[in-house]
């Protein structure tokens, strides 16, 4: 796999939108094309190479595609959106709309991401070691699919909003979560090894959620059922089983009504 | 709205009406300062039909709104901050100057407000918005922008007022408190008016007033859900578990079960609901799923019976500011127009996002009062770039910007079209003329617009 490595050379005056910045956009391009790929601050259109040093090279194709960048892009937005494939490994933090809309590849941020990460993502990897802001693997506002396939993975925290209207895939926060997890969820798993605050699974349809911590406030429309034993993330425990949203709309299977399931480890 | 009522309505305005030989009064006056936008204002002038005497009909805050235009020490010419921070008088040609020069040489400028002003001068603050690649933001976005939301998320069953006046036997006010904000909401729309449907008024109405504060509205309330601060999304969640008749816990926000059960029955039993929605609900937290939530136990009860709901909107225009947006670029608020095509994200292309973020840098304002209305560390970065205010007062916004543009009162001075909280549009009137070589903030915007357009073609 071929290796290309930006460091940043200088700290963009508001923010640096990077949508360029992408196993995709970088294939098959040379090290000087890529240089001129364009950046915006504003209405400014610049160049990639006016904010990063660029060193290596980049794959034929985004699979063969690794962008390693090394340092604070904190300012920089859009970090692998709508990528399809390849690796991007981000060393240091990142800001907005990391591997949003991504399909394929893996995306390895080594510091903290801001909020919209992993929007709307329909494959791939996206893995954390720092802290996730809101909209964790949530939808673009309006659009009735959030994350839809692949896995998102936080080591640390994440903000509110974790998997709004998730229709598949899995998310996982090692951390805690602030208030609203899997709401409007209707298919896919998250797995919160920390507490969470409040309103989990509130509108769900659909899908599982387990929390290994507490629910500081349980939803009114959430029964418990019974108690189960499962294996989740490497992790073998009973939990409390409970379903919901019961206010919310819900499919049929086989005569059963489908609720969303909500998993609380004992 | 029928026909006929709108038709009547079109005859009554006969304008001017001669009182004795003192007074002339202007009637069918709309009031241009809350979203309620009564229509049914008369205003005395003196013989030279210059002076306003006395407002008729509004409420006091509305009646305030058009004395003040009155003030002897109205600023009538714009002002710039000069280095030692006083203000010196310079000329519209010069304020033109200086905003369209800002505005080009921004890279990423924010144009905030547009929510009390005419939908025709927000259209061409749009194009201009549109030509420098603006961000441009009106007073939702600490306001009702989570409603707007909401409505994006998953759509909304409404009604007009006049559906309201006219038919709701059931209603609803959830975070809000009209007694004070909406004065005359209640006597012309929702509670008191005797509609065809609702011959015997506030009699043939149940009124249901959710807020954890015992405010005035709350007083008058059949059922007053005093509810623990935050929890709305939960009693909500619980209204519609309640509707299903399924299973509730003891207590939820910390009403009883038993008081939910009977708030759910109390909705389903009657013939028309409406739920009135205002800040206490859109800015406390979870905001947009709170209001989202609210619109989905407005469609359960749909099952039951008739259900609306409604926002109580604030500025008399912010919702005509989302409708002249909604039609040019597609969204309502938090437009980014930076790159040449809209885009829009609240939580990033959000006024307070941005300036928070350091994410623009300059800032022109029109219509609003930012620098009362958002948070102090906002305000502060608008107080370090280059700034212009357009606003017929002094305020706190004008008095950290650059330049102070004092324009004309719309709805006083000058007309306009204004859409009201039920999206129904409204032409307000002129009734006096603005003082001596005053511009309007449309005429203003359009000498800008052209100066830009200038700017550019020349560079
Ligand atoms: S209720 Fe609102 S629109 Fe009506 S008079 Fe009072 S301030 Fe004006």
């Amino acid at each position: 796999m071929a290796k290309i490595t930006l460091t940043p050379t200088k700290t963009p005056t508001l923010r640096l939108e990077a949508e360029n910045i992408c196993p995709d956009s970088f294939a098959g391009k040379s090290n000087e094309e890529i240089a001129n790929l364009h950046v915006f601050v504003g209405k400014e259109s610049q160049a990639l190479g006016d904010y990063f040093e660029i060193a290596g090279e980049s794959g034929s194709t985004a699979a063969e595609t690794t962008i390693v960048i090394n340092g604070d892009v904190n300012r920089v937005k859009y970090i692998g959106m709508k990528m399809s494939a390849g690796e991007v490994i981000i060393n240091g933090d990142a800001d907005m709309y990391v591997g949003a809309w991504m399909s394929g590849g893996k995306i390895n941020a080594n510091g903290s991401v801001d909020a919209f990460s992993g929007l709307g993502m329909t494959g791939g990897e996206l893995i954390i070691k720092g802290d996730a802001g809101n909209y964790l693997g949530a939808a673009y506002r309006g659009d009735w699919r959030g994350m839809q396939g692949g896995t998102i993975r936080v080591s640390g925290n994440a903000g509110s909003d974790v998997g709004t209207f998730m229709r598949g895939g899995t998310i996982i926060i090692g951390g805690n979560v602030d208030v609203h997890v899997g709401t409007h969820m209707e298919g896919g798993t998250i797995i919160v090894k920390g507490d969470a605050k409040s309103r989990v699974g509130g509108q769900m349809v659909k899908g599982d959620i387990y929390v290994f911590g507490d629910i500081e406030v349980m939803m009114p429309g959430f029964q418990y059922r019974k108690d189960v034993d499962s294996e989740v993330d490497g992790t073998t425990g009973s939990f409390a089983l409970y379903e919901g949203d019961i206010g919310e709309r819900h499919g049929k299977s086989k005569g059963e009504t489908i609720y969303g399931k909500l998993y609380m480890k004992h | 709205m029928s026909r006929s009522w709108m038709r009547l309505r079109s005859l009554r305005r006969s304008a001017y009406r001669q009182v004795g030989n003192l007074a002339k009064i202007v009637t069918d006056v709309v009031c241009p300062f809350c979203g309620t936008l009564c229509d049914d204002l008369e205003v005395a002038l003196d013989d030279s039909g210059e002076k306003i005497l006395e407002v008729y009909n509004a409420c006091a805050i509305g009646a305030a709104k058009f004395l003040h235009s009155q003030a002897e020490d109205r600023l009538t010419r714009p002002q710039m901050k000069q280095e030692d921070g006083s203000w010196k008088e310079v000329t519209y040609d010069e304020a033109v100057e200086y905003t369209a020069q800002m505005l080009i040489d921004a890279k990423k400028p924010l144009m905030y407000g547009w929510s009390s002003t005419s939908c025709s001068a927000q259209s061409v603050g749009s194009e201009l918005g549109e030509v420098v690649g603006a961000c441009m933001d009106n007073t939702a976005t600490v306001c009702h922008g989570s409603s707007l939301i909401a409505v994006q998320d998953v759509g909304i069953p409404s009604a007009t007022l006049g559906e309201i006046a006219n038919r709701a036997d059931r209603v609803v006010f959830w975070g809000c408190n009209p007694a004070h904000a909406h004065p005359r909401h209640m006597s012309r729309y929702s509670i008191f008016p005797r509609g065809f449907f609702t011959g015997k008024g506030s009699k043939s109405r149940k009124m249901v007033v959710v807020d954890p504060r015992r405010t005035d509205t709350a007083k008058m309330a059949d059922i007053h859900l005093q509810l623990e601060q935050g929890h709305d999304y939960e009693l909500l969640s619980a209204i519609r578990v309640a509707i299903r008749g399924e299973k509730l816990p003891k207590t939820v926000a910390g009403i009883p079960a038993e008081t939910i059960y009977e708030v759910a029955e109390t909705l389903k039993s009657g013939r028309f609901a409406v739920i009135f929605f205002g800040m206490g609900v859109t800015q406390s937290l979870g905001k947009n799923h709170n209001i989202d939530i609210a619109i989905a136990v407005t469609r359960d009860l749909n099952d039951y019976t008739k259900a609306a709901i409604i926002p109580m909107r604030g500025h008399y225009n912010v919702t005509g500011s989302g409708q002249v947006w909604g039609w040019q670029f597609g969204f309502p608020f938090c437009l980014d127009l930076s790159r040449g095509f809209a885009r829009y994200n609240p939580g990033d292309s959000s006024s307070n996002d941005l300036l928070i973020r350091d994410e623009v840098d300059a800032a022109f304002v029109l219509g609003s009062d930012p620098g009362a209305h958002f948070p102090v560390g906002s305000v502060r970065k608008i107080a370090q770039m280059p700034s212009v205010c357009i606003d017929p007062h002094i305020t706190p916004t004008s008095a950290v910007s650059k330049l102070h543009v004092p324009v004309a009162f719309v709805g006083v001075e000058v007309g306009g079209c204004a859409y009201r909280m039920d999206n129904v549009p409204i032409e307000t009137r002129k009734v006096v003329e603005p003082p001596e070589g005053m511009l309007t903030d449309e005429e203003f915007l359009t000498m800008v617009l052209k100066r830009v357009k200038e700017m550019k073609g020349a560079a």
